[in-house]
Order: C-alpha cells, then structure tokens, then sequence
C-alpha cells in the first residue's frame, strides 16, 4: 500500500519535472536586470566602468554556468540574466526619472545599481513606491538605511562608517605615537562624511589627539598648492584623504615634490582603485583601504579567482578594483536569495504521503519565484562573494556588512604592493542595529 | 477679459492632460510630468528672452523653489503640496525681487555672468551645509494637498494633476501678460530700449517685473519638480541645469507660451530614449539634436507652426 503511493507519488514527481520545464520556459524566458552605473563624468574611470566591465563579465559567466560553487546553477535559478545598462551620470533628478523608465516602460525584473550617495537617496522611496527589488551598488552614505526602513530596497555592501573606524584602528595599531592629524578631502557630502568620521572615531580611540586642519578643497578642483602648504605648516603625523580619481592623483603628483609625505603619513580611505595607476607617486607607507575586503584585501578562494579571471577578460589585463567586487556581490547576493526561495518553494510543495494534485503542485514548485519570495529570502540572508561572506544584518536585513581590512604600501619592481595587511571583523568596525554610525562611534563603540 | 484663440488652447490642453493622465502609461505620465516642470521654468525663460536677454542662472530660483518646498517638509513638517508650491511663489518672488534691482541694469553677457555668480553663490552655500545634507541633498514627500491627505495610490497622479494645473494656470497667465500693453513692451526693449524710454515707459521697471515674474515660475516649476522627483540636491542651481534651461528655451523658441512646454516634452523625450538605446552617446544626441535646430529652425522647434501657417 504504502509502496504503491511512494510509487505513484515518485511518478508524479518525474512526470511533474519533465512537465513543468516547458511551461516554465514558456512564461519566463530571462531575468531582465537593469543597471545603472556612471559612464560618463568623473567618477565613471575608477568607479562606473570597471563596474560596468565587471556586470557584463559576471552575467556571461554566470549565464555560461561557469562560476564555481554555490553559484554553479546557469544565470539566475536557470534563466539567463538579460543586462540593461544605463547611464548613472546627470544628476538624481533624472537617475529618478530614468529609474522609472527601467521599471515601467523597460520593464526590469530587477535594478542593480547607483554609486553616487545622492542617487541612492533619490532612488529610495521610489523603489518603495514602484515595489520593484533594486540593489543599491556602492555608495557609501549610512543614510539610506539610517534614516529609512525599506522593503524592496538592498544593499548588499557596507557603508562607509567602517573605512574610518578600521582606518583609525589600523594607523593607531602601527603608529601609536601619533599625536597631530589633519585632512584633505574633497568638499562634498562624501568627503565631510568621510573625515567628520574619522575625526569622531580618532578623538573617542584616542583622546587628547590634535586635529591641526581639516582641507576642504572643492571637488574636482585640480590644484592643491595652498591646500599642501597648510597641511605641511600644520606640521601633522597624519594626513587623512578620502579623494578619489583625478583629483587623488593631482594631488599626490603636487604633494609628493614638495616632501609631504617625508614626515607625515598619508592614510587613503579608498585608494585601493588607483594603486596600478600610482607607482612612484605614492610613498612608502600609505595606509590604504578599499572600502571592504575587495581587491588585494580579498582573501583568496576560488569565488576570488573567478573573479579575477572573468574581469580580466573583459578589461585587457587590468584586476578587478573595488567597485568590481561590489558589483559581484549585488549579483551574487540577489542569485542566492533567487535559488533560496527557488530551494524553498520545491522542498516545502511536495505533498507528503498525497498522491493527488502532486503534479500541479510540483509545476507551481518549479515556477520561478515570485518578487517577495526572493526578498523573504534575500532579508537577513548570509552569502559567499569573491571578497569573502556578507551578511545583511543591519537596516532590518536589508543593509549588509562585511569585515574589512587596511595594509601598507610598498614599491616593489616597478609595481605598488600592498603589506601588513589587517583583517578586522564586521563586528567590530560596524554599528549594531538601529543606532546611527555616529551615535555609535561617538559611544565608543558599544554593542 | 477677452479670450483667444491661445487661451482656450491653453485650457484645452490643461483639461487634455487632466483627463488622460489616468488612463496613460505610467512612465508616460512621469515623462510629462517632468516635462511640465521643466515647461513651467522655461516659460519664465522665454518672457526673459523676449525682452532680449538670457539667464544662465535661472537653476537659482528652481533650486530656492525646491528647497523652500523641502524645507517645509523637513523643518516646519508641513507637507502639503499647496503650501509647498506657495512658499516656494513667496521665497523667489522675495529674493529676485531684490537682486532683480540689480540684475536689470545689465544687458548681454553681464547679464548672464551675473545671473550665473549668484547661481553659484547658493551652490557654494547648499554644498557647505552638511545639515541639509551637502551634496546629497535631503528627500521631500509631500502627504496632503489643501490640508486634504491623499491615498498613497493616488499620490502620484495627484502630483501630475498638479503640475498639469500649475503649468496651465502658468502658460494662460503668460499669455494674457505677453498679450497686454505691459507684456508687449518685452519685444519693444529687445528691439530699441531707448526709444521705450522716450515713450514714457521705464525699462528698468519693466526688466524688473518681467525677471520677477520669470524668477517666481522657475520657483514653481522647482517646487512641482521637488514634489515629483521625491529628492533635492544642490545640483538643481549648479550650471549645467541652469545651461539646460537655456538649451529647452533655445530648442522650443520663444513664439508661443505652448513652445516652452512642448519643447520640454520633447527634450525629456529625446534624452529619456537616449538614455536607453545609447547609454554611452546619450550626450551627443542631445548635442547634435541641438545643432540641427540651430543651423535649421532658428527660431526654435516653434518654428515649424508658424512656417506651416504662413505657407
């Protein structure tokens, strides 16, 4: 009797699966991702482009079903991943604009994207109107999360509070002497969070420490003369930064004549994307972050060399950059919540012991799964990326955070080599949940 | 008041609009409703332009309407549409007010310059302020219109109904304005500003209620694009925005209160598809779409009506 059942309900499962495959292909033939990444303006060279390179170079991978495990399983849960990229430059009022036009008159399954933090918290509540699942890429401002408590919006990378606590940590671990900081970082919203940061984190790790000038150039301003001779007259231990592209290197070119760098060190939050562009511009003894365990922080797995390979294909020769890494973990992370629910929907459908509607039952299984199964998954999910595991933790599982990690520079033949390298635990240089980044570092770091 | 041909067109469209918007795709409805924010601020572009000059600074008064519009939002926690749109009349209306006493007595390129320095100056200003969020600028929701809350189903359908109003409202206006002993005097001190003094009119005045007046759209138009877009940021009064305005007033022409609004469209339409299918030229459309209509409608898309009239 009970033989008989488990062999018709075995039947049902087979007859079921070879069934089921056809109508699914019938009713969802590719998961549609739009992407939204600079491609023009200033921040498309270090940032928006290599993302770009590193999306395509994901999704054909992925597509091919030649990642390595867990993410072996062709494209998204079986459906090939169909890319629309789209210009990230021109501002938030029309990224809004242009966000609508993907999720309505393109009509996406999913949005991964944005690196600028104004267009993260432009795009926000119109994800939460449009009810369309968008993974925010790599801006840095706690803010999103902060201030607002999402459902379908994600961040599967961490934001820019735990580049300064690490910093700090890290410079006051190899120079504890330290005893007069200053800064220069670009005049806009990224650049006074970055150092406001980093001066609440040193004065709380630190206290009775000299904060001598904090240098506000504008952002793109391209020389620095005065700037540098503040910073040298401040007479200072350390000199913090936070600028990025062009900017970074005009600077390092002008400070670096004029022996700033001789007798202060330069702490560089997120200068991990312009090492190969900065041999014997860049002192010995740059501190040296990006943003998470990516790039040469990334400890080394087969993800990571996936990782590598795939994008190195794809850019002529050059390793993936940070952002590179982020764009892998907002893919990665949306294709493990997707094959979740897929796993969730299968193993929890099949009737026990009822040999009746096995058949519809497994056919529903094996639909793809629908937006709040995959967000059901994705919330307070844990999962492996090229620059280790995330875990959506904070901003009620929307908001992920990672270990990150600080080394030291070094040229060595011709090339910019990264030493000492630092691991520090997600737990200890991020906030715990719902408390704001600054309250919690000017707490002193309780949990 | 006598009503003209334009006039009933005018209200013809408004009542178009109203009745279609539901019934339109959504991203069309967002499509039009940016471009009537933009229509509105363009029509205080083309009452400039009509008195010969041009403003590369006009992203002052758009940036002061949206933020007088987020701030009550933010720090008076008034949102209402209404209200917001009014504050932003109020705050414009007051600060061009006085630097339109300035500002009139220059023509040309000192015009420009000028308008563009104190642009910048509230550029400057938003960037340093790190509680209104510097660059990033801050969210704006608007809940109620006239007190009355509003289904969040229906939000975004009441923000369109709005703009569509507004910019009508705007344009019927406009149009009597242009039409009157008053407005006709803009084309007259393009034309000879001496000779409109020898008759008895004072350009200084005049230049000054037309940038008043040009000043208070821009400021509407901010508010409705504030409420619409969900965001602010300093970007709104930084140069390019100010210099896409120029660039819709020049593609639309100055002909007909209808040239700035339909040029808008038009320009959202453009660079909306562009942004699609060339995601890395979206620019150089806009550029060479730009050119075309310089070397072959000069005066403007508008252009094209009246040449088809006249023939």
């Amino acid at each position: 009797m009970i033989a008989k059942a488990l062999g018709t309900m075995l039947t049902g499962i087979a007859l079921a699966a070879v069934t089921a495959a056809p109508a699914l292909a019938q009713q969802k033939t590719s998961v549609k991702v739009g992407f939204v990444t600079f491609l023009s303006g200033p921040a498309s060279g270090p940032f928006g482009v290599p993302a770009k390179i590193a999306a395509e170079a994901i999704v054909e991978s992925l597509n091919a079903g030649k990642a390595p495990a867990p993410y072996q399983i062709k494209g998204i849960g079986g459906l090939p991943i169909e890319l629309v990229v789209i210009d990230e430059a021109g501002g938030a009022t029309k990224q809004v604009s242009e966000y609508r036009t993907l999720v309505q008159r393109q009509d996406v399954d999913i949005v991964i994207g944005y690196i600028g933090s104004g267009d993260c918290l432009a795009i926000a509540p119109v994800a939460e109107e449009l009810k369309k699942l968008t993974v925010l890429l790599d801006c840095g401002t706690p803010r999103v999360f902060e201030e607002g408590s999402y459902k379908y919006l994600f961040r599967t990378r961490p934001h820019a509070t735990m580049d300064a606590v690490a910093a700090t940590m890290y410079l006051l671990d190899n120079r504890p002497s330290v005893k007069r900081i200053a800064g220069i970082n670009q005049n806009y919203a990224y650049g006074q969070d970055s150092w406001n940061d980093f001066e609440a984190t040193i004065k709380v790790m630190k206290p009775g420490v000299d904060i001598v000038t904090s240098q506000m150039p504008k952002f793109g301003a391209g020389q620095y003369g005065s700037e540098i001779s503040a910073l040298h007259s401040a007479n200072t231990d350390v000199v913090h930064s936070s600028l990025w592209g062009g900017d970074l290197e005009a600077f390092m070119l002008q400070a670096q004549p004029r022996d700033l760098f001789k007798k202060s060190v330069l702490v560089l939050v997120a200068g991990e994307p312009y090492l190969h562009r900065l041999p014997g511009k860049i002192p010995d003894g740059t501190i040296v972050g990006a943003r998470g365990t990516n790039g040469v922080f990334a400890p080394d797995s087969p993800l990571k060399r996936w990782l590598v390979e795939t994008y190195k294909g794809k850019s002529g020769g050059i390793d993936p950059n940070y952002p590179a890494y982020s764009t892998a973990q907002a893919f990665l992370g949306v294709k493990a919540a997707w094959e979740k629910a897929a796993a969730k929907k299968v193993g929890s459908a099949v009737p026990m012991g009822a040999a009746k509607g096995v058949k519809e039952e497994m056919e529903k299984a094996y639909q793809p799964p629908t937006q709040e199964e995959v967000i059901a998954a994705f919330e307070k999910s844990s999962f492996d990326t090229p620059s280790g595991k995330v875990h959506m933790t904070l901003g009620k599982g929307h908001q992920a955070v990672t270990g990150t990690a600080y080394g030291t520079t070094r040229l060595e033949n011709g090339v910019v080599k990264v030493g000492n390298i630092k691991y520090y635990d997600a737990d200890r240089v991020n906030p715990p949940e719902g408390v704001s980044s600054l309250d919690w570092i000017r707490s002193g770091f309780k949990r | 008041m006598k009503l003209d041909r334009t006039s009933f067109a005018i209200l013809a469209m408004g009542a178009i609009l109203l009745i279609a918007g539901p019934q339109l795709p959504s991203w069309m409805v967002s499509m039009l409703n940016v471009s009537l924010c933009y229509g509105t601020v363009v029509l205080g572009m083309m009452l400039l332009m009509r008195n010969g000059i041009v403003s590369f600074g006009h992203g002052l008064y758009f940036c002061l309407g949206a933020y007088a519009a987020g701030l009550l939002d933010q720090m008076l926690k008034m949102p209402d549409m209404l209200l917001m749109v009014g504050a932003a009349v109020v705050v414009t209306g007051v600060v061009s007010a006085i630097l339109g006493l300035l500002l009139a007595k220059y023509r040309d390129i000192f015009f420009a310059m000028l308008s563009l320095a104190f642009s910048m100056i509230l550029y400057g200003l938003l960037v340093k302020t790190a509680s209104l969020g510097s660059t990033d600028g801050f969210n704006v929701a608007a809940k109620t219109v006239g007190g009355f809350a509003v289904a969040p189903e229906s939000q975004r359908l009441m923000v369109y109904s709005l703009a569509v109003v507004f910019a009508t409202v705007s344009a019927f206006f406009l149009h009597s304005y242009l039409a009157s002993h008053q407005g006709r005097l803009a084309g007259a001190i393009k034309d000879n500003e001496l000779r409109v003094e020898y008759m008895g009119a004072s350009v200084m005045r005049v230049v000054h209620r037309n940038y008043v007046i040009s000043a208070v759209l821009a400021g509407i138009g901010g508010a409705l694009m504030a409420v619409n877009i969900g965001h602010i940021d300093p970007e709104m009064t930084y140069w390019p925005q100010s210099g896409e305005f120029v660039f819709v007033a020049i593609l639309s022409g100055t002909g007909s209160v209808f040239a700035p609004l339909g040029g808008a469209l038009v320009f959202e339409a453009i660079r909306s598809f562009a942004y699609e299918y060339s995601p890395n030229t979206w620019q150089m459309v806009l550029g060479i779409t730009m050119l075309l209509v310089m070397i072959f409608l000069p005066g403007g898309l508008w252009s094209l009506f009246t040449r088809k009239r006249e023939g």
